[in-house]
């Protein structure tokens, strides 16, 4: 029996120590009509061949020469993350609760704490959250506490991923949200300053935002401060080296998406929610938060703190339901951090943005009739304008040369169609923009051909 | 010696070289605007590679975890992790896929992928009897809110506005929390010999009537207990079509014994870092797929994978009464992998042993704590049991006594009705040995205590720090090096 230890000998001895006669008789309180009449069928399997098949199915994805971003990069990972973080003493660690024998998940979370607040140039960050759409969430609702108001001012240009999902969570909760349209893939400011009025208790930003424009939305935060409301604005956290950040702009709350920082694309996650704010905002945080503090001797620890605003002691009033975070993955996102210091980040950052000016350069000059979307400055992402429908382009791109030129941009913003966000990151070369440029040169020129030949 | 933080250890101008590419040709102020750009430099540690290494291997050294310690905490299920799954989420076939890839065309470029959500989908179908799954949700209390907020949809789509949720009182913190996220009041079961008592169900059904959406119900309960009135309750609340929720927390317990789905249950959530083994990672990740009856489908979160005809996959356009995106793609792929391997591993047989040996181990632990400890509920438990510290001592002080003889101490004061309360909950995958070294050290820390009342009060000795100044914490907010 696979990870159960027990002999035989011992489980006839234990049996009689419960004072039973055999295993199913400790389920006597599950009467026969209640056993089920069919179970998983299927038989377990040898190491080995869990290990054969699964190989086998991971070979089923295609590899692919991929410019997809939207939010998820392919960042480069230092091997020392995965070493670092797969030891199994914080792998299979519980939540820290008994301090005394988790300083090193405890003292991990303080020091992650500290990198994520710094990061933002805010106060605090707390522990983790699932993702960037979650944190945004939660975001939306300290505002909406904070502020004792329900509106929340939304730019279009957050991701639409992350959108949609503060339409679930907020589903059954006092809260509206006011959606401010983009301008061509650029925030439109005025509008979102003019949707702001004394009913609102928040306004939500990204930047670079869904397009990758860069803004400094310092106005915008300026005109919600006036009326008592707060300020989120969900941040890119490796170009956050280099970009203006949260606190310079004024903003009360920063979130972003931590998988560029040392996790891997992974299908969809586990990924991780960051979250940082001002000190006048701590008691209204989701999540656990670790605090620096002394035992009885003098010597410094860290414990959990604040915990009167969690589930297990607030039960319905908690400030979140949030009890299991992304710990582990937090960890990882440290790791990266510390691996890469001031200087490796910010060269990650400008490197990836560089080449993302490289491709864009490349491909408005290749291709005739592609154009940036607009001329508002971008990070390591751009959106470009095509002639031709950009899902197909990406489509055939992927069938023909097994390159993902990007995301067409289409399938989530009406009107869009020819539009295609390319991303890059440090591991891109110049000779995969060239690939880039030829495929879709290639698969344009076919459509254009066919337009042509149907009418 | 004190364990510095990495930002003591930073010294300006250190870097890891070979890490990082090169200095780009442009800085970021050639590139944007420089009003756009940020004044001053992050304050991150300055190390190298060795420090980085060094630092964070020592920071392990200082944690108690499952492969280093028994570590029982009730309602945790810290089983084994098995080192396969690791292996098989490590594949860089799975794990450099990015998500958007699925969208491209017809998801050619990720079967490999979509097979293995698609499997791990039936086969929680297969194991609790319910219809279908949703593996979305991020950890048990994501899963908890999906689960309710489809319960919130169901009333909606039937043009009514129920705003009751019924929790048993020893219920986990966050099934309360989850479901005022949801929208709805929660009122509170009182329970009856530590049960769910029918009689409590129809008393609310009387006061409060069709303004009930739900239950919400664990099960074994958190006092590891089987509930012995759950046709009769599910029966109840489906007289007045509100729906009956079923939180997973304890299905190692009856894995294979009994399908949630068979009787009565309408929504189910799993925590696959419990039941299916995934490492809990000093607090997440976890997964928390939610499972339904057939009724509830067309509310489940978008996308839904479906496998065609010609046995390829794809995800279904998103349905107009689905609760929407609770996450951002399609569940934490990496845990999910996790599970799927140790399901495989496993298979039906092998996750019934587990039910059985987990069971049989709580009750062996229990049988040897039964002189020590008060047993409140002197009767068969299931995977774990409650128990009280004896009179004159306070369960933190055994918990503390635990940690200084290399014990993880179980769950603490937890459910609040039972005075001074312990739950161990050991997990099938501990030895008797091991069983037994624990009962003993119970055994030894309770007598020494009788004898010398203070010895307590000073444990756990010999660890990186003793008891914290909790109060210090939360006065001065020390929650990061710069405050």
């Amino acid at each position: 029996m696979p990870y159960i230890p027990h002999t035989q000998a011992e489980r006839d001895h234990m049996l009689a120590t419960v004072g039973v006669q055999s295993l199913d008789d400790l389920f006597a309180d599950i009467t026969a009509d209640m056993r089920p009449q069919s179970f998983l069928a299927s038989r377990g399997l040898p190491e080995q061949e869990v290990i054969a098949l699964c190989e086998e199915l991971a070979n089923r994805n295609q590899s692919v020469l991929s410019f997809l971003g939207a939010g998820y990069y392919d960042h480069g990972i230092p091997a020392a993350v995965d070493a670092l973080a797969g030891q199994s003493a914080f792998l299979t660690a519980y939540t820290p609760y008994q301090a005394e024998c988790s300083q090193g998940t405890l003292q991990a979370i303080f020091e992650f704490q500290t990198a994520v607040a710094r990061l933002m140039e805010l106060d605090c960050a707390n522990a983790s959250l699932y993702d960037c759409g979650t944190a945004l969430f939660e975001a939306s609702t300290m505002c909406v506490r904070a502020a004792r108001k329900r509106k929340i001012v939304l730019d279009e240009g957050v991701n639409p991923v992350w959108r949609n999902m503060l339409h679930t969570y907020a589903a059954n909760l006092p809260m509206e949200f006011v959606l401010v349209p983009h301008r061509d893939g650029r925030p439109d400011k005025e509008a979102l300053i003019a949707a702001i009025d004394k009913d609102t208790a928040g306004v939500v930003v990204q930047n670079p935002n869904f397009f990758g424009v860069v803004c400094d939305y310092a106005d915008v935060f300026a005109a919600a401060k006036k009326v008592k409301a707060f300020s989120v604005v969900a941040v890119n956290p490796v170009l956050q080296a280099v970009l203006k950040t949260p606190g310079a702009m004024g903003a009360d709350i920063a979130v972003a998406e931590g998988q560029s920082l040392g996790l891997p694309l992974n299908f969809g996650g586990p990924y991780l929610g960051l979250m940082a704010c001002t000190k006048a905002l701590i008691r209204q945080m989701p999540g656990r938060l670790v605090g620096r503090t002394h035992d009885k001797e003098g010597r410094t620890g860290y414990v959990l703190t604040l915990q009167a605003r969690e589930q297990h002691i607030r039960r319905a009033k908690a400030t979140s339901n949030i009890c299991s975070n992304q710990n582990a993955c937090a960890l990882r996102s440290l790791i990266y951090l510390s691996l890469m210091g001031p200087q490796g980040l910010r060269d990650v950052a400008e490197n990836s943005m560089e080449m993302a000016h490289y491709a864009a350069r490349t491909l408005t000059a290749g291709i005739e009739g592609t154009q940036l979307l607009n001329e508002a400055p971008f990070g390591n992402e751009v959106a470009l304008s095509l002639p031709v429908s950009a899902d197909l382009v990406v489509q055939r791109c992927l069938a023909k040369h097994k390159v993902v030129p990007g995301y067409p941009v289409g399938r989530t913003y009406a009107g869009l169609d020819k539009v295609l966000l390319v991303a890059c990151t440090e591991k891109n070369t110049i000779g995969q923009v060239g690939i880039l440029l030829d495929a879709m040169q290639d698969v344009i020129a076919d459509i254009l051909q066919e337009e042509a030949l149907h009418g | 010696m004190k364990m510095q933080t990495i930002f003591e250890k930073s010294v300006p101008g250190r870097r890891t070289t070979g890490l990082a590419p090169e200095p780009a040709q442009h800085r970021a102020s050639d590139l944007v605007p420089g009003e756009l750009t940020r004044s001053e430099a992050v304050r991150l540690p300055e190390c190298s590679e060795l420090d980085v290494v060094r630092h964070f291997t020592q920071l392990a050294k200082l944690n108690y975890s499952v492969d280093a310690n028994f570590y029982p905490l009730g309602s945790c299920t810290m089983k084994y992790n098995p080192k396969v799954t690791e292996v098989v989420a490590a594949m860089p076939g799975f794990n450099k896929v990015h998500p958007l890839l699925a969208r491209i065309g017809n998801g050619q470029g990720c079967q490999g992928s979509m097979h293995c959500l698609y499997v791990l989908e039936r086969s929680l179908c297969a194991i609790t009897g319910m219809e279908a799954f949703t593996l979305q949700p991020m950890a048990g209390a994501n899963g908890e809110f999906t689960g309710v907020s489809i319960i919130a949809a169901y009333h909606r789509a039937k043009g009514r506005d129920r705003r009751i949720m019924l929790i048993p009182d020893a219920a986990h913190g966050t099934n309360p929390a989850s479901a005022a996220m949801a929208g709805f009041t929660v009122v509170e079961l009182p329970s009856r010999d530590g049960m769910v008592d029918p009689e409590a169900v129809k008393a609310a059904m009387e006061k409060y009537g069709e303004n009930i959406a739900g239950l919400m119900m664990t099960c074994p309960n958190t006092l590891g207990l089987m509930e012995v009135h759950l046709r009769e309750v599910a029966a109840l609340l489906h007289s007045i079509d509100a729906l009956v929720y079923y939180d997973g927390a304890n299905m190692n317990a009856i894995l294979g014994k009994m399908r949630v789905g068979d009787v009565g249950f309408d929504v189910v959530h799993l925590n696959l870092h419990k039941t299916f083994a995934t490492p809990h990672g000093g607090g997440g990740p976890g997964a928390g797929p939610v499972g339904v009856c057939e009724r509830l489908i067309p509310f489940l979160p978008s996308p839904r994978i479906t496998r065609k005809a010609d046995g390829s996959y794809e995800f279904l356009p998103d349905n107009p009464e689905s609760i929407g995106h609770v996450g951002p793609f399609y569940g934490s792929f990496g845990v999910l992998l996790k599970a799927l391997a140790y399901i495989l591993r496993l298979g039906g047989e092998g996750l019934e042993r587990v039910a059985e040996y987990a069971v049989l181990n709580a009750n062996y632990l229990r049988a040897k704590l039964k002189d020590v400890l008060d047993e409140p509920y002197d009767r068969i438990c299931m995977h774990e049991f409650v128990a009280s510290a004896p009179a004159g001592l306070k369960a933190l002080d055994i918990a503390k006594g635990l940690l200084e003889l290399g014990f993880h101490a179980p769950t603490m004061y937890f459910p609040l009705l039972v005075h001074e309360c312990l739950m161990p909950e050991p997990t099938e995958t501990e030895s008797m040995q091991t069983l037994d070294a624990f009962s003993d050290a119970v055994h030894a820390i309770v007598a020494r205590a009788k004898e010398d009342p203070d010895y307590l009060a000073e444990a756990p000795r010999g660890l990186p720090v003793s008891r914290l100044d909790e109060t210090e914490a939360a006065r001065k907010m020390h929650l990061t090096e710069d405050m």
